[in-house]
Protein backbone atom coordinates (compact mmCIF):
# COMPACT_ATOMS: atom_id res chain seq x y z
CA UNK A 1 0.00 0.00 0.00
CA UNK A 2 3.30 2.45 0.34
CA UNK A 3 3.76 2.29 -3.39
CA UNK A 4 2.46 5.69 -5.04
CA UNK A 5 -0.60 6.36 -6.87
CA UNK A 6 -0.54 8.88 -9.42
CA UNK A 7 -3.66 11.53 -9.25
CA UNK A 8 -4.56 14.92 -10.30
CA UNK A 9 -3.69 16.45 -6.87
CA UNK A 10 -1.77 19.91 -7.29
CA UNK A 11 1.41 20.16 -8.33
CA UNK A 12 4.17 18.66 -6.86
CA UNK A 13 5.07 20.36 -3.16
CA UNK A 14 8.18 22.27 -3.27
CA UNK A 15 11.03 23.75 -1.17
CA UNK A 16 9.36 27.10 -1.48
CA UNK A 17 6.30 25.97 -0.94
CA UNK A 18 7.27 23.97 2.45
CA UNK A 19 9.15 27.60 3.31
CA UNK A 20 5.49 29.05 2.75
CA UNK A 21 3.66 26.52 4.90
CA UNK A 22 6.47 26.89 7.93
CA UNK A 23 6.03 30.17 8.07
CA UNK A 24 2.33 29.79 8.08
CA UNK A 25 2.83 27.25 10.86
CA UNK A 26 5.17 29.46 12.64
CA UNK A 27 8.28 26.89 12.73
CA UNK A 28 11.60 27.80 12.14
CA UNK A 29 12.89 24.84 9.95
CA UNK A 30 16.60 24.80 8.84
CA UNK A 31 17.68 24.17 5.15
CA UNK A 32 18.31 20.19 6.31
CA UNK A 33 14.92 20.21 7.23
CA UNK A 34 13.09 21.93 5.02
CA UNK A 35 14.50 19.29 2.43
CA UNK A 36 13.55 16.32 4.20
CA UNK A 37 9.97 17.31 4.64
CA UNK A 38 9.72 18.03 1.51
CA UNK A 39 10.83 14.53 0.38
CA UNK A 40 8.35 13.05 3.33
CA UNK A 41 5.55 15.33 2.40
CA UNK A 42 5.81 14.47 -0.98
CA UNK A 43 5.82 11.02 -0.78
CA UNK A 44 2.77 10.83 1.62
CA UNK A 45 0.96 13.65 -0.96
CA UNK A 46 1.43 10.68 -3.78
CA UNK A 47 -0.68 8.22 -1.58
CA UNK A 48 -3.29 10.69 -0.50
CA UNK A 49 -4.13 11.19 -3.91
CA UNK A 50 -5.80 7.67 -4.00
CA UNK A 51 -9.02 9.88 -3.18
CA UNK A 52 -8.73 11.29 -6.45
CA UNK A 53 -10.48 8.37 -8.17
CA UNK A 54 -13.87 8.83 -5.81
CA UNK A 55 -16.74 11.01 -7.70
CA UNK A 56 -16.96 13.00 -4.96
CA UNK A 57 -19.29 15.67 -6.18
CA UNK A 58 -22.06 15.49 -4.97
CA UNK A 59 -21.08 13.79 -1.45
CA UNK A 60 -21.60 16.37 1.49
CA UNK A 61 -18.75 16.76 3.19
CA UNK A 62 -19.11 15.64 7.22
CA UNK A 63 -16.55 17.62 9.45
CA UNK A 64 -17.92 16.10 13.00
CA UNK A 65 -20.11 13.11 13.85
CA UNK A 66 -22.86 14.11 16.01
CA UNK A 67 -25.74 16.23 15.41
CA UNK A 68 -25.44 18.39 17.97
CA UNK A 69 -25.98 22.09 17.31
CA UNK A 70 -25.49 25.58 18.92
CA UNK A 71 -25.15 24.51 22.66
CA UNK A 72 -25.74 26.48 25.01
CA UNK A 73 -25.18 26.20 29.04
CA UNK A 74 -26.97 28.43 31.61
CA UNK A 75 -25.56 31.52 31.94
CA UNK A 76 -24.50 31.70 35.63
CA UNK A 77 -21.47 32.92 37.45
CA UNK A 78 -18.78 30.05 37.97
CA UNK A 79 -15.71 30.35 39.56
CA UNK A 80 -12.69 30.87 36.81
CA UNK A 81 -9.46 29.65 36.76
CA UNK A 82 -6.47 31.26 39.81
CA UNK A 83 -5.12 34.10 38.11
CA UNK A 84 -1.51 33.82 39.67
CA UNK A 85 -2.07 30.11 39.48
CA UNK A 86 -1.94 30.31 35.65
CA UNK A 87 0.36 33.00 35.66
CA UNK A 88 2.87 30.98 37.26
CA UNK A 89 3.40 28.49 34.55
CA UNK A 90 4.05 31.17 31.61
CA UNK A 91 7.56 31.42 30.55
CA UNK A 92 7.06 35.31 31.68
CA UNK A 93 4.79 37.37 33.85
CA UNK A 94 4.22 40.69 35.12
CA UNK A 95 1.79 42.84 36.84
CA UNK A 96 -0.99 40.13 36.39
CA UNK A 97 -0.59 39.71 32.39
CA UNK A 98 1.63 37.37 30.48
CA UNK A 99 5.04 38.95 29.37
CA UNK A 100 6.24 38.79 25.43
CA UNK A 101 9.04 40.11 23.90
CA UNK A 102 8.35 43.54 21.08
CA UNK A 103 6.30 42.22 17.87
CA UNK A 104 9.04 44.38 15.87
CA UNK A 105 9.57 41.33 13.39
CA UNK A 106 6.22 41.81 12.22
CA UNK A 107 6.83 43.02 8.36
CA UNK A 108 9.19 40.06 7.88
CA UNK A 109 6.25 37.33 8.35
CA UNK B 1 -8.52 -17.18 30.80
CA UNK B 2 -6.24 -16.53 33.82
CA UNK B 3 -5.13 -13.23 34.60
CA UNK B 4 -1.43 -12.57 36.09
CA UNK B 5 -2.45 -9.53 38.09
CA UNK B 6 -5.66 -8.99 40.03
CA UNK B 7 -8.81 -6.97 38.49
CA UNK B 8 -9.93 -3.47 38.84
CA UNK B 9 -13.54 -5.21 40.18
CA UNK B 10 -11.60 -8.28 42.68
CA UNK B 11 -9.52 -5.69 44.11
CA UNK B 12 -12.56 -2.95 44.58
CA UNK B 13 -14.53 -5.57 46.20
CA UNK B 14 -11.11 -7.32 48.15
CA UNK B 15 -10.83 -3.40 49.59
CA UNK B 16 -14.60 -2.70 50.47
CA UNK B 17 -14.56 -6.13 52.26
CA UNK B 18 -11.82 -5.51 54.85
CA UNK B 19 -10.08 -8.53 53.36
CA UNK B 20 -7.04 -6.26 52.15
CA UNK B 21 -6.71 -2.25 52.18
CA UNK B 22 -6.19 0.27 49.74
CA UNK B 23 -2.13 1.11 51.28
CA UNK B 24 -1.43 -2.71 50.76
CA UNK B 25 -3.04 -2.63 47.66
CA UNK B 26 -0.96 0.47 46.13
CA UNK B 27 2.30 -0.79 47.46
CA UNK B 28 2.50 -4.17 45.68
CA UNK B 29 1.49 -1.71 42.58
CA UNK B 30 4.49 0.67 43.68
CA UNK B 31 6.98 -2.43 44.13
CA UNK B 32 6.37 -4.15 40.47
CA UNK B 33 7.17 -0.19 39.30
CA UNK B 34 10.49 -0.57 41.40
CA UNK B 35 11.19 -3.23 39.84
CA UNK B 36 10.52 -2.97 35.93
CA UNK B 37 9.55 0.81 35.08
CA UNK B 38 13.46 1.16 34.81
CA UNK B 39 13.10 -1.52 32.00
CA UNK B 40 9.68 -0.90 30.47
CA UNK B 41 9.75 3.18 30.89
CA UNK B 42 6.08 3.56 31.35
CA UNK B 43 5.91 6.72 33.06
CA UNK B 44 6.30 10.22 32.23
CA UNK B 45 6.06 10.49 36.55
CA UNK B 46 5.16 8.34 39.40
CA UNK B 47 3.04 10.26 42.00
CA UNK B 48 4.35 7.66 44.87
CA UNK B 49 3.86 10.25 47.81
CA UNK B 50 -0.15 12.05 46.31
CA UNK B 51 -0.63 7.96 45.53
CA UNK B 52 0.20 7.08 49.59
CA UNK B 53 -1.90 9.77 50.49
CA UNK B 54 -5.18 8.71 48.73
CA UNK B 55 -4.85 5.71 49.58
CA UNK B 56 -4.56 6.16 53.03
CA UNK B 57 -7.39 8.28 53.08
CA UNK B 58 -9.31 6.06 51.54
CA UNK B 59 -8.59 3.54 54.45
CA UNK B 60 -9.85 5.97 56.84
CA UNK B 61 -12.98 6.31 54.83
CA UNK B 62 -13.40 2.83 55.34
CA UNK B 63 -12.32 2.73 59.12
CA UNK B 64 -14.89 5.63 59.68
CA UNK B 65 -17.83 3.55 58.12
CA UNK B 66 -18.23 6.30 54.96
CA UNK B 67 -20.09 5.03 52.06
CA UNK B 68 -17.12 4.11 49.30
CA UNK B 69 -16.87 5.26 45.56
CA UNK B 70 -17.23 1.98 43.01
CA UNK B 71 -12.98 2.23 42.63
CA UNK B 72 -12.16 2.82 45.88
CA UNK B 73 -8.38 1.96 46.46
CA UNK B 74 -8.06 1.17 42.69
CA UNK B 75 -4.46 1.65 41.52
CA UNK B 76 -4.78 3.91 38.01
CA UNK B 77 -2.54 5.55 35.92
CA UNK B 78 -3.31 8.27 33.53
CA UNK B 79 -2.17 9.22 29.70
CA UNK B 80 0.13 12.29 30.07
CA UNK B 81 -2.12 14.17 28.13
CA UNK B 82 -4.94 14.52 30.98
CA UNK B 83 -4.73 17.57 32.93
CA UNK B 84 -3.77 17.30 36.48
CA UNK B 85 -4.01 20.12 38.85
CA UNK B 86 -0.87 20.92 40.24
CA UNK B 87 1.30 17.72 39.00
CA UNK B 88 2.83 17.80 35.58
CA UNK B 89 1.73 17.26 31.84
CA UNK B 90 3.32 17.17 29.20
CA UNK B 91 2.22 15.20 26.56
CA UNK B 92 5.34 13.65 26.05
CA UNK B 93 6.55 16.91 24.37
CA UNK B 94 9.90 18.94 25.29
CA UNK B 95 7.09 22.17 24.45
CA UNK B 96 5.16 20.84 27.70
CA UNK B 97 7.82 20.03 30.15
CA UNK B 98 7.78 21.06 33.97
CA UNK B 99 3.77 22.59 33.31
CA UNK B 100 1.49 22.01 36.20
CA UNK B 101 -1.92 22.63 34.98
CA UNK B 102 -4.44 24.75 36.79
CA UNK B 103 -7.56 22.55 36.73
CA UNK B 104 -8.64 18.61 36.57
CA UNK B 105 -9.40 17.05 33.26
CA UNK B 106 -13.55 16.34 34.12
CA UNK B 107 -12.35 12.56 34.09
CA UNK B 108 -9.81 12.65 36.54
CA UNK B 109 -11.89 13.97 38.62
CA UNK B 110 -14.90 11.53 38.03
CA UNK B 111 -11.97 9.02 38.70
CA UNK B 112 -11.04 10.76 42.39
CA UNK B 113 -14.53 11.50 43.21
CA UNK B 114 -14.75 7.04 42.21
CA UNK B 115 -11.95 6.47 45.09
CA UNK B 116 -9.31 5.59 42.55
CA UNK B 117 -5.72 5.84 43.57
CA UNK B 118 -3.95 7.83 40.44
CA UNK B 119 -0.05 5.94 40.47
CA UNK B 120 1.37 7.84 37.92
CA UNK B 121 1.02 10.04 34.31
CA UNK B 122 2.11 7.45 31.53
CA UNK B 123 4.30 8.21 28.82
CA UNK B 124 2.89 8.57 25.21
CA UNK B 125 3.90 9.38 21.50
CA UNK B 126 4.47 13.79 21.49
CA UNK B 127 0.75 15.01 21.65
CA UNK B 128 -0.60 11.53 20.76
CA UNK B 129 1.01 11.09 17.18
CA UNK B 130 2.01 7.52 16.52
CA UNK B 131 1.32 4.04 16.71
CA UNK B 132 4.55 2.86 18.52
CA UNK B 133 5.13 5.38 21.73
CA UNK B 134 9.08 5.74 20.02
CA UNK B 135 7.86 9.39 19.47
CA UNK B 136 8.16 10.68 23.00
CA UNK B 137 10.89 13.07 23.62
CA UNK B 138 11.57 11.00 26.81
CA UNK B 139 12.46 7.75 24.92
CA UNK B 140 10.19 5.44 24.02
CA UNK B 141 8.04 2.73 26.31
CA UNK B 142 8.74 -0.76 25.80
CA UNK B 143 6.23 -3.86 25.53
CA UNK B 144 6.08 -5.33 28.83
CA UNK B 145 5.17 -9.10 27.22
CA UNK B 146 8.63 -8.74 25.36
CA UNK B 147 10.64 -6.08 26.31
CA UNK B 148 12.33 -5.70 22.38
CA UNK B 149 8.91 -4.37 21.09
CA UNK B 150 6.62 -1.77 21.05
CA UNK B 151 3.12 -1.89 23.34
CA UNK B 152 2.07 0.33 20.44
CA UNK B 153 0.52 3.75 20.53
CA UNK B 154 0.04 6.69 21.00
CA UNK B 155 -0.95 5.37 24.86
CA UNK B 156 1.49 3.12 24.83
CA UNK B 157 2.53 3.94 28.51
CA UNK B 158 -1.18 3.48 29.96
CA UNK B 159 -1.13 0.03 28.48
CA UNK B 160 2.42 -1.05 29.28
CA UNK B 161 1.79 0.25 32.82
CA UNK B 162 -1.60 -2.19 33.07
CA UNK B 163 0.35 -5.00 31.29
CA UNK B 164 3.01 -4.98 33.49
CA UNK B 165 0.97 -4.89 36.70
CA UNK B 166 2.11 -0.95 37.58
CA UNK B 167 -1.41 0.15 37.64
CA UNK B 168 -4.81 -1.95 37.37
CA UNK B 169 -6.21 -0.22 35.06
CA UNK B 170 -5.41 3.20 33.16
CA UNK B 171 -6.84 5.71 31.14
CA UNK B 172 -6.07 6.55 27.07
CA UNK B 173 -6.99 8.65 24.35
CA UNK B 174 -7.79 7.45 21.11
CA UNK B 175 -7.58 9.30 17.82
CA UNK B 176 -7.30 7.04 15.14
CA UNK B 177 -6.46 3.66 17.34
CA UNK B 178 -4.48 5.05 20.35
CA UNK B 179 -6.70 2.99 23.05
CA UNK B 180 -7.53 0.18 20.85
CA UNK B 181 -4.16 -1.10 19.04
CA UNK B 182 -1.74 -0.76 22.20
CA UNK B 183 -4.75 -2.53 24.35
CA UNK B 184 -4.31 -5.24 21.65
CA UNK B 185 -0.25 -5.43 21.06
CA UNK B 186 -0.48 -5.75 25.23
CA UNK B 187 -3.11 -8.08 25.39
CA UNK B 188 -5.44 -6.11 27.16
CA UNK B 189 -8.95 -4.63 26.87
CA UNK B 190 -9.14 -1.22 25.64
CA UNK B 191 -12.23 0.83 24.53
CA UNK B 192 -12.80 3.86 22.39
CA UNK B 193 -16.43 5.23 23.34
CA UNK B 194 -18.50 6.70 21.03
CA UNK B 195 -17.77 10.68 20.11
CA UNK B 196 -19.30 12.81 22.74
CA UNK B 197 -19.99 9.79 25.47
CA UNK B 198 -16.94 10.28 27.41
CA UNK B 199 -15.93 14.31 28.74
CA UNK B 200 -13.11 15.86 26.63
CA UNK B 201 -12.45 18.50 29.06
CA UNK B 202 -9.19 18.63 30.43
CA UNK B 203 -7.54 16.53 27.82
CA UNK B 204 -4.90 18.25 25.71
CA UNK B 205 -6.60 18.21 21.98
CA UNK B 206 -5.10 16.86 19.29
CA UNK B 207 -8.05 16.43 16.66
CA UNK B 208 -11.20 17.83 18.44
CA UNK B 209 -13.46 15.71 16.06
CA UNK B 210 -11.74 12.56 16.41
CA UNK B 211 -10.49 12.31 20.46
CA UNK B 212 -12.39 10.09 22.50
CA UNK B 213 -10.82 9.10 25.96
CA UNK B 214 -11.19 5.26 27.25
CA UNK B 215 -9.84 2.53 29.38
CA UNK B 216 -7.27 0.09 29.43
CA UNK B 217 -8.11 -3.09 31.56
CA UNK B 218 -7.37 -7.08 32.36
CA UNK B 219 -11.08 -7.93 31.49
CA UNK B 220 -14.10 -6.70 30.22
CA UNK B 221 -15.97 -6.31 33.35
CA UNK B 222 -13.62 -3.99 34.45
CA UNK B 223 -13.81 -1.87 31.34
CA UNK B 224 -17.47 -1.56 31.78
CA UNK B 225 -17.06 -0.33 35.27
CA UNK B 226 -13.95 2.19 34.01
CA UNK B 227 -16.33 3.59 31.86
CA UNK B 228 -19.47 3.65 34.07
CA UNK B 229 -17.42 5.77 36.41
CA UNK B 230 -15.69 8.67 33.45
CA UNK B 231 -18.88 8.47 30.85
CA UNK B 232 -21.67 10.41 30.81
CA UNK B 233 -22.85 14.19 29.97
CA UNK B 234 -20.27 17.12 31.26
CA UNK B 235 -21.10 20.55 30.83
CA UNK B 236 -17.71 21.81 30.18
CA UNK B 237 -17.57 20.10 27.47
CA UNK B 238 -19.69 21.06 24.37
CA UNK B 239 -19.22 18.02 22.51
CA UNK B 240 -20.57 15.48 25.43
CA UNK B 241 -23.52 14.40 24.41
CA UNK B 242 -26.33 15.72 26.76
CA UNK B 243 -27.23 12.07 28.06
CA UNK B 244 -26.61 9.67 30.83
CA UNK B 245 -23.83 6.75 30.91
CA UNK B 246 -25.75 3.48 30.04
CA UNK B 247 -24.96 0.64 32.23
CA UNK B 248 -22.69 -1.77 30.90
CA UNK B 249 -21.75 -4.08 33.66
CA UNK B 250 -25.48 -5.25 33.99
CA UNK B 251 -25.40 -6.75 30.12
CA UNK B 252 -22.20 -8.90 29.99
CA UNK B 253 -24.38 -11.92 31.28
CA UNK B 254 -26.72 -11.46 28.32
CA UNK B 255 -24.59 -13.29 25.84
CA UNK B 256 -25.00 -12.83 21.80
CA UNK B 257 -28.14 -15.16 21.06
CA UNK B 258 -29.64 -14.18 17.84
CA UNK B 259 -27.10 -10.88 17.28
CA UNK B 260 -26.12 -10.16 13.42
CA UNK B 261 -22.08 -10.05 13.43
CA UNK B 262 -20.69 -8.45 10.77
CA UNK B 263 -17.30 -10.30 8.82
CA UNK B 264 -15.59 -7.99 6.26
CA UNK B 265 -15.77 -10.03 2.61
CA UNK B 266 -13.51 -7.67 1.72
CA UNK B 267 -10.35 -7.78 4.32
CA UNK B 268 -7.53 -5.31 2.86
CA UNK B 269 -3.95 -6.82 2.68
CA UNK B 270 -1.27 -6.69 4.99
CA UNK B 271 -2.45 -9.34 7.53
CA UNK B 272 -0.37 -12.04 9.50
CA UNK B 273 -1.76 -15.10 8.84
CA UNK B 274 -1.89 -16.00 12.74
CA UNK B 275 -4.24 -12.83 13.08
CA UNK B 276 -6.45 -13.70 10.22
CA UNK B 277 -6.93 -17.50 12.37
CA UNK B 278 -7.55 -15.41 15.53
CA UNK B 279 -10.52 -13.68 13.48
CA UNK B 280 -12.33 -17.37 12.09
CA UNK B 281 -11.56 -18.40 15.88
CA UNK B 282 -14.07 -15.07 17.10
CA UNK B 283 -16.22 -16.04 14.26
CA UNK B 284 -16.62 -19.69 15.56
CA UNK B 285 -17.22 -18.99 19.07
CA UNK B 286 -19.99 -16.36 18.65
CA UNK B 287 -21.60 -18.39 15.94
CA UNK B 288 -21.96 -21.63 18.31
CA UNK B 289 -22.79 -19.04 21.16
CA UNK B 290 -25.80 -18.62 19.28
CA UNK B 291 -25.03 -15.47 16.69
CA UNK B 292 -25.24 -15.72 12.88
CA UNK B 293 -22.20 -14.40 10.74
CA UNK B 294 -23.10 -11.66 7.81
CA UNK B 295 -20.57 -10.96 5.46
CA UNK B 296 -20.81 -6.71 5.26
CA UNK B 297 -18.44 -4.34 3.19
CA UNK B 298 -16.83 -1.21 3.56
CA UNK B 299 -15.96 -0.13 -0.05
CA UNK B 300 -14.43 2.97 1.32
CA UNK B 301 -11.92 1.56 3.95
CA UNK B 302 -9.28 1.42 1.45
CA UNK B 303 -9.61 5.33 1.72
CA UNK B 304 -9.82 5.81 5.47
CA UNK B 305 -6.07 6.46 5.96
CA UNK B 306 -6.04 9.32 3.36
CA UNK B 307 -8.98 11.08 4.60
CA UNK B 308 -7.55 10.13 8.37
CA UNK B 309 -3.98 11.81 7.33
CA UNK B 310 -5.63 14.82 6.32
CA UNK B 311 -8.15 15.39 8.60
CA UNK B 312 -6.33 14.57 11.92
CA UNK B 313 -3.11 17.20 11.06
CA UNK B 314 -5.57 19.68 10.28
CA UNK B 315 -6.94 19.34 13.42
CA UNK B 316 -3.74 18.85 15.27
CA UNK B 317 -2.03 22.45 13.08
CA UNK B 318 -4.89 24.40 14.49
CA UNK B 319 -4.96 22.81 18.10
CA UNK B 320 -0.81 23.09 18.04
CA UNK B 321 -1.04 26.16 17.14
CA UNK B 322 -1.37 27.28 21.31
CA UNK B 323 1.97 26.29 21.68
CA UNK B 324 3.88 28.89 21.25
CA UNK B 325 5.76 30.20 24.65
CA UNK B 326 3.41 32.65 25.60
CA UNK B 327 1.09 30.72 28.38
CA UNK B 328 2.81 27.60 29.10
CA UNK B 329 6.07 25.23 29.10
CA UNK B 330 9.09 26.79 27.51
CA UNK B 331 9.85 29.61 25.31
CA UNK B 332 13.03 29.94 23.48
CA UNK B 333 14.15 33.68 23.93
CA UNK B 334 14.62 35.86 20.79
CA UNK B 335 14.66 39.78 20.24
CA UNK B 336 11.25 39.90 18.92
CA UNK B 337 7.62 38.35 19.11
CA UNK B 338 7.54 36.03 15.73
CA UNK B 339 11.00 34.40 16.22
CA UNK B 340 10.64 33.95 19.48
CA UNK B 341 7.27 31.55 18.50
CA UNK B 342 8.95 30.18 15.38
CA UNK B 343 12.03 29.28 17.39
CA UNK B 344 9.92 27.62 20.57
CA UNK B 345 7.80 25.66 18.38
CA UNK B 346 11.43 24.73 16.40
CA UNK B 347 12.47 24.09 19.93
CA UNK B 348 9.93 22.33 21.35
CA UNK B 349 8.46 19.85 18.95
CA UNK B 350 9.85 16.74 17.55
CA UNK B 351 10.39 15.93 14.21
CA UNK B 352 6.85 13.49 13.81
CA UNK B 353 4.55 16.72 16.10
CA UNK B 354 6.63 18.95 13.21
CA UNK B 355 5.51 16.95 10.14
CA UNK B 356 1.82 16.83 11.18
CA UNK B 357 1.51 20.67 12.00
CA UNK B 358 3.84 20.91 8.27
CA UNK B 359 0.96 18.48 6.29
CA UNK B 360 -1.94 20.18 8.48
CA UNK B 361 -0.82 23.69 7.41
CA UNK B 362 -0.69 22.87 4.09
CA UNK B 363 -3.90 20.84 3.50
CA UNK B 364 -5.50 23.99 5.00
CA UNK B 365 -3.85 26.47 3.11
CA UNK B 366 -5.08 28.46 0.61
CA UNK B 367 -5.18 27.06 -3.20
CA UNK B 368 -5.10 23.48 -1.59
CA UNK B 369 -7.78 23.40 0.84
CA UNK B 370 -10.28 21.59 -1.88
CA UNK B 371 -8.00 19.65 -2.85
CA UNK B 372 -7.00 17.70 0.51
CA UNK B 373 -9.14 19.25 3.78
CA UNK B 374 -12.34 19.38 1.81
CA UNK B 375 -12.11 16.14 -0.34
CA UNK B 376 -10.97 14.44 3.19
CA UNK B 377 -14.57 15.98 4.89
CA UNK B 378 -16.65 14.21 1.98
CA UNK B 379 -14.23 10.86 2.48
CA UNK B 380 -15.51 10.89 5.77
CA UNK B 381 -18.99 11.25 4.54
CA UNK B 382 -18.77 8.22 2.49
CA UNK B 383 -17.27 5.62 5.12
CA UNK B 384 -20.13 6.85 7.77
CA UNK B 385 -22.37 6.20 4.85
CA UNK B 386 -20.63 2.79 4.71
CA UNK B 387 -21.26 1.39 8.14
CA UNK B 388 -25.16 2.87 8.03
CA UNK B 389 -25.54 0.81 4.98
CA UNK B 390 -23.61 -2.16 7.12
CA UNK B 391 -25.29 -2.09 10.43
CA UNK B 392 -28.46 -2.38 8.20
CA UNK B 393 -27.41 -6.18 8.24
CA UNK B 394 -25.46 -6.68 11.60
CA UNK B 395 -25.73 -5.55 14.94
CA UNK B 396 -21.53 -5.29 15.21
CA UNK B 397 -18.58 -5.67 13.13
CA UNK B 398 -15.37 -7.63 14.22
CA UNK B 399 -12.53 -7.07 12.66
CA UNK B 400 -8.88 -7.42 13.75
CA UNK B 401 -7.83 -4.66 15.70
CA UNK B 402 -4.15 -4.41 14.07
CA UNK B 403 -2.69 -6.09 11.42
CA UNK B 404 -0.22 -7.97 13.03
CA UNK B 405 1.39 -8.43 16.61
CA UNK B 406 3.67 -6.19 18.45
CA UNK B 407 6.57 -5.23 15.94
CA UNK B 408 10.24 -4.57 17.10
CA UNK B 409 11.29 -0.86 18.33
CA UNK B 410 12.69 0.62 15.63
CA UNK B 411 11.23 -1.28 12.93
CA UNK B 412 8.51 1.61 11.46
CA UNK B 413 9.88 4.22 12.46
CA UNK B 414 12.24 5.57 9.15
CA UNK B 415 9.23 5.61 7.11
CA UNK B 416 6.33 7.77 8.49
CA UNK B 417 3.61 5.68 6.03
CA UNK B 418 4.63 1.94 6.81
CA UNK B 419 3.79 3.09 10.64
CA UNK B 420 0.56 5.15 9.51
CA UNK B 421 -0.57 1.86 8.01
CA UNK B 422 -0.67 0.50 11.52
CA UNK B 423 -4.17 1.70 11.94
CA UNK B 424 -6.19 0.75 8.98
CA UNK B 425 -8.54 -1.14 11.39
CA UNK B 426 -9.02 1.62 14.16
CA UNK B 427 -9.33 4.58 12.23
CA UNK B 428 -12.59 4.48 10.45
CA UNK B 429 -14.58 4.23 13.81
CA UNK B 430 -13.00 7.38 14.76
CA UNK B 431 -14.06 9.47 11.44
CA UNK B 432 -17.75 7.68 12.08
CA UNK B 433 -17.48 8.97 15.48
CA UNK B 434 -18.59 5.38 16.66
CA UNK B 435 -17.66 2.94 19.65
CA UNK B 436 -15.18 0.25 19.29
CA UNK B 437 -12.96 -1.58 21.40
CA UNK B 438 -9.98 -4.31 21.19
CA UNK B 439 -10.50 -7.93 23.36
CA UNK B 440 -7.40 -10.07 23.86
CA UNK B 441 -8.28 -13.27 21.90
CA UNK B 442 -5.26 -15.69 22.04
CA UNK B 443 -1.67 -15.08 20.63
CA UNK B 444 -0.31 -14.78 16.96
CA UNK B 445 3.26 -14.68 15.66
CA UNK B 446 5.91 -15.35 18.73
CA UNK B 447 3.57 -16.45 21.31
CA UNK B 448 2.31 -12.70 21.07
CA UNK B 449 -1.33 -11.19 21.92
CA UNK B 450 -4.18 -10.88 19.22
CA UNK B 451 -6.74 -8.21 19.57
CA UNK B 452 -10.30 -8.74 18.12
CA UNK B 453 -11.81 -5.46 17.90
CA UNK B 454 -15.76 -4.82 18.27
CA UNK B 455 -17.06 -1.99 16.13
CA UNK B 456 -20.98 -0.79 17.02
CA UNK B 457 -22.78 2.00 16.10
CA UNK B 458 -22.72 5.49 17.92
CA UNK B 459 -23.96 4.70 21.52
CA UNK B 460 -24.09 0.80 20.94
CA UNK B 461 -21.89 0.26 24.00
CA UNK B 462 -23.97 -2.28 25.37
CA UNK B 463 -24.20 -4.05 22.13
CA UNK B 464 -20.38 -4.15 22.03
CA UNK B 465 -19.73 -5.21 25.78
CA UNK B 466 -22.09 -7.88 25.01
CA UNK B 467 -20.09 -9.51 21.96
CA UNK B 468 -16.91 -8.45 23.84
CA UNK B 469 -17.89 -10.26 26.87
CA UNK B 470 -18.94 -13.39 25.04
CA UNK B 471 -15.52 -13.65 23.20
CA UNK B 472 -13.84 -13.10 26.75
CA UNK B 473 -15.53 -16.10 27.77
CA UNK B 474 -14.57 -18.09 24.88
CA UNK B 475 -11.00 -17.58 25.12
Amino acid sequence: MSTPTSGSNPARITTEVVAKVAKLASLQLSEDELVLMTSQLSGMLDHFADIDKLDLEHVAPLAQPLPLKNVFRDDVIVQGLDRDEVLAAAPAAEDGRFRVPPSSGLGEQ
Amino acid sequence: MAHQFASVVDIAQDIASGKTTATEVLEQHLQRINERENEINAFNLVTTEQARQTAAQVDADIKAGKKLGPLAGVPVALKDNMCTRGIETTCSSKILEGWKPPYDATVVTRLQNAGAVMVGKTNLDEFAMGSSTENSAFGPTKNPLDTSRVPGGSSGGSAAAVAAGFAAASLGSDTGGSIRQPASLCGLVGVKPTYGLVSRQGIVAFASSLDQVGPFTHTVADAALMMEVIGGHDPLDSTSLPQPMPSLSSVLEQGVKGMRIGRLADMPNGCEPEVLARMDAAYAALQSAGATIVDISLPSLSYCLTAYYLVAPAEASSNLARYDGVRYGMRVETGDLHSMYGATRAAGFGAEVKRRVMLGTYALSAGYFDAYYGKALKVRRLIANDFAAAYEKCDVILTPTSPTVAFPLGDKTSDPLTMYLCDIFTIPTNLAGHAAMSVPFGTGAHNLPVGVQVLAPALGEQTMFRVAAELERAV
